[in-house]
């Protein structure tokens, strides 16, 4: 397994009179290749653990390995580690600096001591990978990108690390509907053509559902669920309610169908399968 | 009554090339109305509402607002005091220690007395149902509950133009929830008209009318129902469907006898129950 969480708790402001506990007694073991979604609340405990996994904070209790390693202990394999998990952090563009996209990518790699030459290739590749022409795009501004575009950027320089692991906190926020698509394929291509790990926080069940293998839940600084999002959408759907997390409209109607009476299995995803569960029941119903 | 006149809105690019943001806008939104506007990113959109108080002027064209030009530099603070501004980052418009005084922010500037402008502050706290919070300082509050503060804010000033800016793009799905049903019920109790731009297909549904941008210009301008039935058309602009229509729509082409525009999951409850 990659990454370990054992045991794991964290509290801000530690023994002051502001004392804040933002996670507490998290287990969690990451495998290569996983996609994994984790939602819940603001204020969860989320962004928290996103910080932890690639060791921005050192957690108040509790041990975090990565590939074994116990990342505290040896604080000289930190940076090695950090090479490792790529983490990209709500509206990324907002941390855009440079003047061209060339060198906005070639940020991480260079300060990491790539050499030039090397720059252009890792530059390339990682343009590739989100789907943008490198001689199109190297010389142009950052800011003169459109929203998705600039998204796509943000992720090509966490790529020119060449991560394993690339985490992602709310990638697809205020975009529009067709650059949020755009941009989930490339999230898609990251997972099974280039066969990162990918961890993803989204409020938007339906692209959680459609994407993730696999869902964690967390509310007030724990993990409640860690489950595929077929059985966290078919077994837990009161408690998700409960905790006011929306479920994806097709869900909730099948849910509501089921409520009331009606045949049908519950745990729908997507719009086609819904489609064909509906189909089905109309023509038992026929006959 | 908000009245573009053939708005035009030119930004000068970096290789000082002439952009329109906005080009030709012509509408009309009425006192009591509720509406969403929507669009793809760049479309034009947040140019369009900055117009409405007077933060951004059109290069051709007029903005009224009750009748008073956005242009008119003595006019533009009674503009600005009936139209209220909720932008999508709330950390941005929060200024003050605690809640109350964050609400109360405006109300000083205009220098409304000290007992009206509890009343106001009480008033506006009461219909975001933040009462419980009127000491807390506002960073300390999560995103639904700053945005809410925001919200007060505005409507402490007596607004009667409610414009929000992607108002729930950066909250978890219960603020987003309580923020539309606060929206709503300000247009119904209150009478604030509400324009509202946003990204996520499904509220917009829930609007009266529905206002599409594409490259600065108004291409469709309808109820949700109508606005819904264009799905190929909506794909062109960057745009879709909520997911539930989209069910619809299927459905309909395997044959089912029922609206490819249904909009929310109660109706489609309701159409499903004819046939199982």
């Amino acid at each position: 397994m990659f990454v370990h969480l054992k045991d794991v708790s964290y509290t801000y402001n530690l023994n002051m009179p502001f004392e804040t506990v933002a996670l507490k007694g998290i287990n969690l073991k990451v495998n290569r290749g996983e996609f994994i979604g984790i939602i819940g609340h603001t204020g969860c405990g989320k962004t928290t653990l996103l910080q932890l996994l690639n060791g921005l904070i050192e957690p108040t209790k509790g041990q975090i390995f990565i590939e074994n390693v116990d990342i505290h202990k040896n604080k000289k394999k930190l940076k090695e580690i950090r090479k490792k998990i790529g983490l990209s952090f709500q509206y990324p563009e907002n941390q855009f600096f440079e003047e061209n996209i060339f060198k906005e990518i070639a940020f991480g790699p260079k300060n990491m001591g790539v050499a030039e030459e090397q720059l252009v290739q890792s530059v390339k590749k990682s343009l590739q990978m989100v789907d943008m022409d490198y001689q199109s795009f190297k010389d142009r501004s950052p800011f003169s990108l459109s929203g998705g575009e600039m998204r796509r950027v943000a992720i090509a320089s966490i790529l020119a690390i060449d991560p394993e692991v690339i985490i992602l906190d709310e990638p697809t926020a205020s975009l529009d509907p067709q650059s949020c698509s755009k941009l989930l394929s490339v999230i898609v291509d990251l997972y099974q053509k280039y066969h990162k790990t990918i961890i993803m926080v989204s409020h938007n069940m339906e692209i959680m559902a459609k994407l993730a293998r696999r869902i964690i839940v967390m509310e007030k600084g724990e993990i409640i669920m860690d489950d595929t999002p077929r059985n966290i959408f078919q077994k837990s759907i009161d408690r998700l309610e409960d905790i006011g997390l929306s479920l994806p409209q097709v869900t909730y109607t099948m849910y509501k169908l089921k409520k009331i009476g009606k045949p049908v299995s519950s745990g729908i995803l997507t719009v086609e399968e819904a489609k064909e569960e509906i189909l089905k029941l109309v023509n038992e119903n026929k006959k | 009554m908000i009245e573009f006149k053939n708005v035009t809105h030119f930004y000068n690019t970096e290789q000082n090339e002439k952009i329109a943001s906005l080009s030709e806008i012509n509408l009309k939104i009425h006192k009591g109305d509720f509406v969403a506007i929507i669009g793809a990113n760049g479309s034009g959109k947040s140019t369009l509402v900055k117009h409405i108080n007077g933060l951004l002027l059109p290069s051709k064209g007029e903005v009224l607002v009750e009748n008073l030009n956005t242009r008119d530099m003595e006019e533009v603070w009674n503009i600005r005091k009936q139209v209220g501004m909720v932008f999508q980052n709330p950390d941005n418009q929060l200024i003050a220690t605690t809640v109350e005084d964050d609400i109360a922010f405006g109300l000083e500037n205009i220098g409304i007395k000290a007992k009206e402008m509890g009343e106001r502050v009480d008033w506006a706290l009461n219909i975001v149902g933040l009462n419980g919070l009127r000491n807390s300082e506002p960073h300390l509050l999560s995103g639904g509950q700053k945005q809410r503060v925001v919200i007060a804010g505005a409507l402490a000033m007596n607004t009667s133009y409610l414009i929000l800016d992607e108002p729930t793009s950066m909250l978890d799905p219960k603020g987003r929830k309580n923020i539309l049903e606060i929206v709503k019920d300000l247009n119904k109790k209150e009478s604030i008209t509400i324009v509202y731009i946003t990204q996520f297909m499904s509220e917009a549904a829930q609007f009266d009318k529905i206002f599409v941008l594409d490259k600065g210009r108004i291409v469709l301008e309808d109820s949700p129902k109508k606005v819904f039935d264009k799905a190929e058309q909506l794909l062109g602009l960057s745009l879709e469907v909520p997911q539930i229509t989209r069910l619809a729509r299927e459905l309909v082409k395997s044959g089912l006898d029922i609206p490819g525009n249904i909009l929310n999951e109660d109706e489609m409850v309701k159409y499903l129950c004819l046939y199982i």
